[in-house]
């Protein structure tokens, strides 16, 4: 199979669309699966929606799909309510968690599947599946059936099929997590390098958060049907609105403190704290992030001792005991390396804090 | 033994011999009333010895106008055996793939009624279809065809059965997702993503609908439909020779379509580079 006629794989082109879901719920009987969810995707912009398990992600995509009914609220591509339109005419692409390509078809049929739906002439399919099968990297193997390939390379099809009839939104439901830790990183590169190429506006679902961080514009966190905050990556991770998002996002550790207006006492140091969540003074649930502390000269440091230390290539990551029997994680350079029973001390560096509530 | 300690499966296969032991068992429980059939067809009549003659005369067309009602017999379980498995294809396989998309909770109750009549003497099944046919009869007249739909409800448990098994062993509601997501109707993904993938079990439905009306004869009989087996009844007491030739026919050709479903249901199979 050759590729030389082709034209060039950016070709493959899309008319990104804004996106909105505004007030939406969805109940399972007395389960509220979304509840009043608000989100608004810029054209050409990459969203990933993350939350834990049964958080209500999923099914928000799949509302946005078609593939769930609403039961309030209204869904809006392009600024026209969808609402009404089944899953087949919303002009939107998908890629699945679970391997969904046709077995009974060759790759190259798979990517052509969209365009036989829209009667696409077999000429001109040929040639656009043929494109984007070269977007993803597997145009010599459009002859292959899809057990004849491996987890990535099925989804890598599965990426070319969605794209390949040049939808207005492509979706993604955690497409890489039944791949191994390798493929997943190197594909994500790929999605979104493809997704900046084509500009298209994209919905990524994945409880990852190392994966929504590195991949999107926007990160949307989910909790319990509602979404807890939108921001960029840095923003996520510098100023986490709730609680929550301090913990679901990055690591942190959770020290008990007193809040006393704008600032914290935490084992005998102050800490600003992160506007946000308003909390009455006394005791609070403080999230403190491990390269926000650091080992310390004995008189001067809290007193703790190493419980585990893991080297991460280019840093170290040390878990030590409190007096008090806490953990806090400690980020560090690799030149130091305790092992465990090490006697310690710690500082925090004066970074501000998120509190919440105690639990 | 592995590290669990338990051995591995290829270790708790019964060995080569035990299983040539149990195949030639078995291969013979069925041998034994076919090798008498074949045998009973050649014998000589009362002059002794062995002949082909009767199954020449079959294959040469050379039966005389007397064995018209098996000809009529055989043709009205092939027409029977196709208009079964169309009913059978038509009503079942749409409804089993929307109570698997759609209506989870009802596959269970289903499955109970498919199930059904595999647990009802086919005399009870009579009883109660006697008065049924005299309604059909006046919609549809007394063809012997119109038996199909009696026949739809014996082959029930075996098509759920085929058809299920399938639809559990493929990707259903991710297939359909996915076909409706690329811009697929549900009448599309029925035709060109769900049907190929349940070939099997739609073959295998199929073969043994059509190996089920090949070999019925209690509910022809008692409906006064004349079907293969009712006819070979009838020819048993002119021909018991030319009977047994046609019952191992049929034999012969449910052996055939079990060997297709093997051949065309098997998955696409392409040499690796």
């Amino acid at each position: 199979m050759t590729t030389s006629t082709l034209a060039p794989a950016a070709s493959v082109g899309t008319a990104s669309a804004s996106v909105e879901l505004d007030g939406v719920v969805k109940s399972y009987g007395s389960h509220r699966a979304l509840d009043g969810i608000r989100l608004a995707l810029h054209p050409g912009e990459f969203v990933a929606l993350l939350g834990p398990s049964g958080c209500g992600k999923t099914t928000a995509l799949r509302a946005l799909a078609g593939l769930e009914s609403i039961d309030e609220g209204r869904i809006d591509i392009d600024g026209r309510d969808v609402q009404n339109l089944p899953t087949n005419r919303r002009d939107i692409g998908m890629v699945f968690q679970s391997y969904s390509l046709f077995p009974h078809l060759t790759v190259l049929e798979n990517v052509e599947f969209g365009l036989r739906m829209r009667k696409v002439q077999r000429a001109e399919r040929r040639a656009r599946a043929l494109e984007a099968l070269a977007l993803v990297g597997l145009e010599e193997r459009g002859g292959r059936y899809a057990h004849e390939l491996s987890g990535g390379q099925q989804q890598r099809v599965a990426l070319a099929r969605a794209l390949v009839t040049r939808p207005r939104v492509l979706l993604l439901d955690e497409p890489l997590s039944a791949l191994d830790a390798k493929v997943r990183v190197s594909l994500r590169e790929q999605i979104r390098r493809i997704q900046t190429e084509l500009g298209i506006t994209t919905l990524f679902v994945t409880h990852d958060q190392e994966e929504a961080l590195a991949v999107a514009d926007r990160v949307a966190v989910m909790n319990a049907g509602r979404i807890e905050q939108i921001g960029t990556p840095e923003e996520l991770y510098r100023t986490p609105a709730t609680a929550f998002v301090a913990d679901f996002v990055g690591l942190s550790s959770g020290l008990p403190g007193e809040l006393a207006g704008s600032t914290v006492s935490l084992y005998g140091t102050t800490l600003p704290v992160l506007p946000g969540e308003t909390l009455s003074d006394g005791a609070v649930r403080v999230a403190v992030r491990p390269e926000d502390v650091r080992f310390a000269s004995a008189p001067d440091g809290i007193p703790a001792t190493v419980v585990s230390s893991s080297f991460l290539g280019s840093l170290r990551r040390t878990v030590v005991r409190l007096d008090d029997g806490v953990l806090l994680s400690v980020q560090h350079g690799v030149d130091e390396a305790p092992v465990a029973g090490d006697a310690v001390s710690v500082a925090f560096r004066g970074s501000p804090v998120r509190v919440g509530p105690v639990r | 033994m592995n590290r669990e300690g338990r051995r591995p499966a290829s270790e708790l296969a019964p060995r080569a011999a035990t299983r040539w032991i149990i195949l030639g068992l078995v291969g013979l429980l069925w041998a034994v009333p076919i090798i008498g059939m074949v045998e009973f067809t050649l014998r000589g009549g009362l002059a002794g010895g062995y002949t082909f003659d009767r199954w020449i005369l079959v294959f040469s067309g050379g039966l005389d106008a007397s064995y018209k009602p098996l000809w009529t017999g055989l043709i009205n379980s092939l027409v029977l055996a196709g208009v079964t498995v169309v009913v059978v294809l038509v009503l079942l396989v749409p409804t089993m793939v929307l109570v698997h998309l759609r209506f989870p909770p009802l596959r269970r109750p289903l499955e109970f009624l498919c199930l059904l009549p595999i647990t009802i003497p086919a005399i009870v099944i009579v009883v109660g279809l006697a008065p049924v046919y005299s309604v059909v009869a006046r919609l549809f007249g007394s063809g012997t065809w119109t038996l199909a739909f009696a026949y739809g409800i014996l082959v029930l448990p075996f098509a759920y059965r085929s058809i299920q098994a399938n639809l559990d062993a493929v990707d259903v509601k991710t297939l359909t997702e996915a076909a409706r997501s690329l811009g697929a109707s549900w009448g599309t993904v029925l035709a060109r993503v769900l049907l190929p993938n349940l070939r099997r079990g739609l073959l295998a439905a199929a073969v043994i609908a059509v190996a089920v009306v090949l070999g019925e004869f209690t509910i022809a009989s008692l409906l006064n439909r004349n079907n293969l087996q009712t006819a070979l009844v009838v020819l048993n007491k002119d021909d018991p020779f030319i009977a047994v030739i046609f019952a191992l026919l049929a034999l012969a050709f449910a052996f055939v379509l079990l060997i297709l479903i093997g051949r065309l249901g098997g998955p696409k199979r392409r040499r690796t580079e």
